[in-house]
């Protein structure tokens, strides 16, 4: 039973950082209808921006702080030069564009940390939380920074005015624009915040996985997963589809033998498949309806 | 009266095809005017067109003021509030949530209040669902919502594309009653598009007839309807 109790609240520490993973691909999906494939590799990148800052003595919050600013900034000049000319391009143009995105922040992070793997630091240490031997202080800290977080993502998107337009230019663009809402920003100001989400999940996880440029990989697949068990039309489906991805993972890495810590990422790709085929729009998401 | 929009020589474009063929016409301040004519005249083109949702030729001027390539957010700030055909409701979300999105513009957060409040008294049904999302309306009370919505910006002049579509006579009868209203005490000017054209000139003043994107007739809403030539040629009843 303490196997399981373990297993489990491991598997929401880890989902925490799915459902951050999740919820900034499902922000970009809502503003722009793509698939964010470089979402790993901008976080990737702001976690080696922030390791590189403590690498020249800025202390670990002051370093996290810049880095979400400047995740936010970079996310917001990423839509701007790449993806903005490309709003009205196809679907493929859009899906060649995340590649290059994918192999230029990949191969910029090799070429200036090199491919080494790296300790990060964890502001939360790693003793038993509370003496309890279920769950790390850094386990707790991962859960604790994400629940934050959401919570006040929840408060931003329904309180704030700036948050209702947001929402509003994701549902129906041309009304938004006819209410006199600018589009084009909220999709940039989208991209800004979900890059800054994915930086904080990228910070949090990268003492577990250690830092090195490929660090990513299986954690985007795992909030793709994620994304579309919840609902790619879902927020709230992608965050509780994250925390279900890793309570999944770790358990049938546990329990369903042969399984293990190798197979654990082909998992997720069946959990994928088998949410396509039988469930398409997810636990949480709205079927798309079309008109012709 | 002062004019508060003019409109010269419009002519617009779905790509190669040209949908409005200069197309001139004007709205004085404080008027009710409508814009006739059958499926595919060009009616919801000219709306589009002064908010610059499609490509378009001509001069439109809004109270002096050239309105041409600006963008459409930024014409709603000039105080022109546009119903879309089809009603443009946020449907997932509450119905308070549509009439704060109206006034995302203003400032004044107590106005804005006050304002919802004044939506809910014009329309009571409104007040009952306010927390209810929008798409579990009916299309009576999306209508109503939609102009409701509009009204939040506080406008100097409200574009209605068809507000008659779809809705039982009744519903359209009490809708057209409060668009008076609105006209008459909030001093909203309001340029209506409908199909519906035994009922909009009941309730304009003014009235032009458009068909394949050019102006035929115009004139005083009352000689259109009593002109029974042009009823039967143009209008079809």
């Amino acid at each position: 039973m303490e196997l399981f109790t373990n297993q489990v609240l491991a598997g929401i520490a880890t989902g925490a950082i799915y459902a951050c993973m999740a919820l900034a691909v499902v922000m970009i999906y809502q503003a722009i209808d793509h698939l964010n494939f470089a979402q790993g590799e901008m976080a990737m990148f702001s976690t080696f921006i922030s390791w590189q800052l403590m690498q020249w003595g800025v202390s670990y919050w002051a370093a996290f702080l810049i880095t979400l600013a400047f995740s936010f900034v970079a996310g917001i000049a990423i839509e701007r030069i790449l993806f903005k000319p490309l709003a009205k391009a196809p679907v493929l143009t859009n899906v060649a564009g995340f590649i290059a995105l994918f192999a230029i922040i990949n191969s910029s992070a090799g070429l200036i940390w090199d491919f080494t793997i790296k300790q990060y630091p964890t502001p939360f240490g790693s003793a038993p939380f509370l003496g309890s031997q279920l769950i790390s202080t850094h386990q707790a800290g991962m859960i604790g920074v994400t629940v934050l977080l959401l919570l006040g993502l929840y408060f931003f998107f329904q309180y704030t005015r700036i948050g209702l337009a947001m929402r509003a230019a994701a549902s129906v663009p041309e009304s938004a624009r006819l209410v006199g809402i600018n589009t084009s920003w909220m999709i940039a100001l989208g991209w800004g915040m979900a890059t800054a989400i994915g930086s904080i999940a990228g910070m949090l996880i990268a003492p577990v996985v250690f830092l090195e440029p490929n660090m990513m990989g299986g954690v985007l697949i795992y909030g793709f997963a994620a994304a579309v068990l919840g609902g790619l039309s879902s927020p709230f489906g992608a965050v509780v589809g994250g925390f279900l991805v890793g309570i999944f993972e770790n358990l049938a890495g546990t329990y369903i033998p042969g399984v293990g810590n190798e197979l654990k990422l082909p998992i997720a790709l069946a959990l994928i498949i088998s949410v396509l085929v039988v469930k398409p729009a997810g636990l949480f998401g709205r079927h798309i309806v079309k008109r012709v | 009266m002062t004019t508060l929009l003019n409109v010269k020589d419009l002519r617009a474009y779905y790509g190669q095809v040209q949908a409005l063929h200069g197309l001139s016409f004007s709205l004085n301040e404080g008027s009710l005017t409508t814009l006739l004519g059958a499926n595919g005249a060009g009616k919801t083109t000219t709306l589009r067109a002064i908010c610059n949702m499609v490509r378009s030729t001509g001069a439109i001027e809004f109270d002096g003021k050239p309105l041409n390539n600006r963008s459409t957010e930024n014409i709603v700030r000039f105080g022109i509030a546009h119903v879309p055909q089809g009603r443009g409701t946020f449907t997932t979300m509450t119905v308070e949530e549509n009439l704060q999105l109206g006034a995302i513009t203003r400032k004044d957060g107590a106005g804005i209040v006050s304002d919802i409040e004044r939506m809910y008294a014009h329309f009571p049904v409104l007040k009952q669902r306010h927390t209810q999302q929008a798409g579990t309306l009916s299309g009576g009370e999306q209508q109503m919502l939609a102009v409701a919505r509009a009204l939040m910006l506080r406008p100097r002049l409200m574009l209605l594309d068809e507000p008659s579509f779809g809705l039982a006579p009744l519903v359209v009868r009490d809708l057209f009653g409060i668009l008076g209203k609105i006209n008459r005490e909030d001093k909203v000017s309001i340029l209506v598009v409908e199909q519906n054209a035994q009922l909009a000139l009941e309730l304009a003043d003014q009235a032009y007839v458009i068909e394949t994107g050019r102006i035929v007739m115009s004139g005083k809403a009352k000689d259109i309807a009593n002109n029974e030539e042009i009823r039967k040629s143009y209008l079809g009843y």
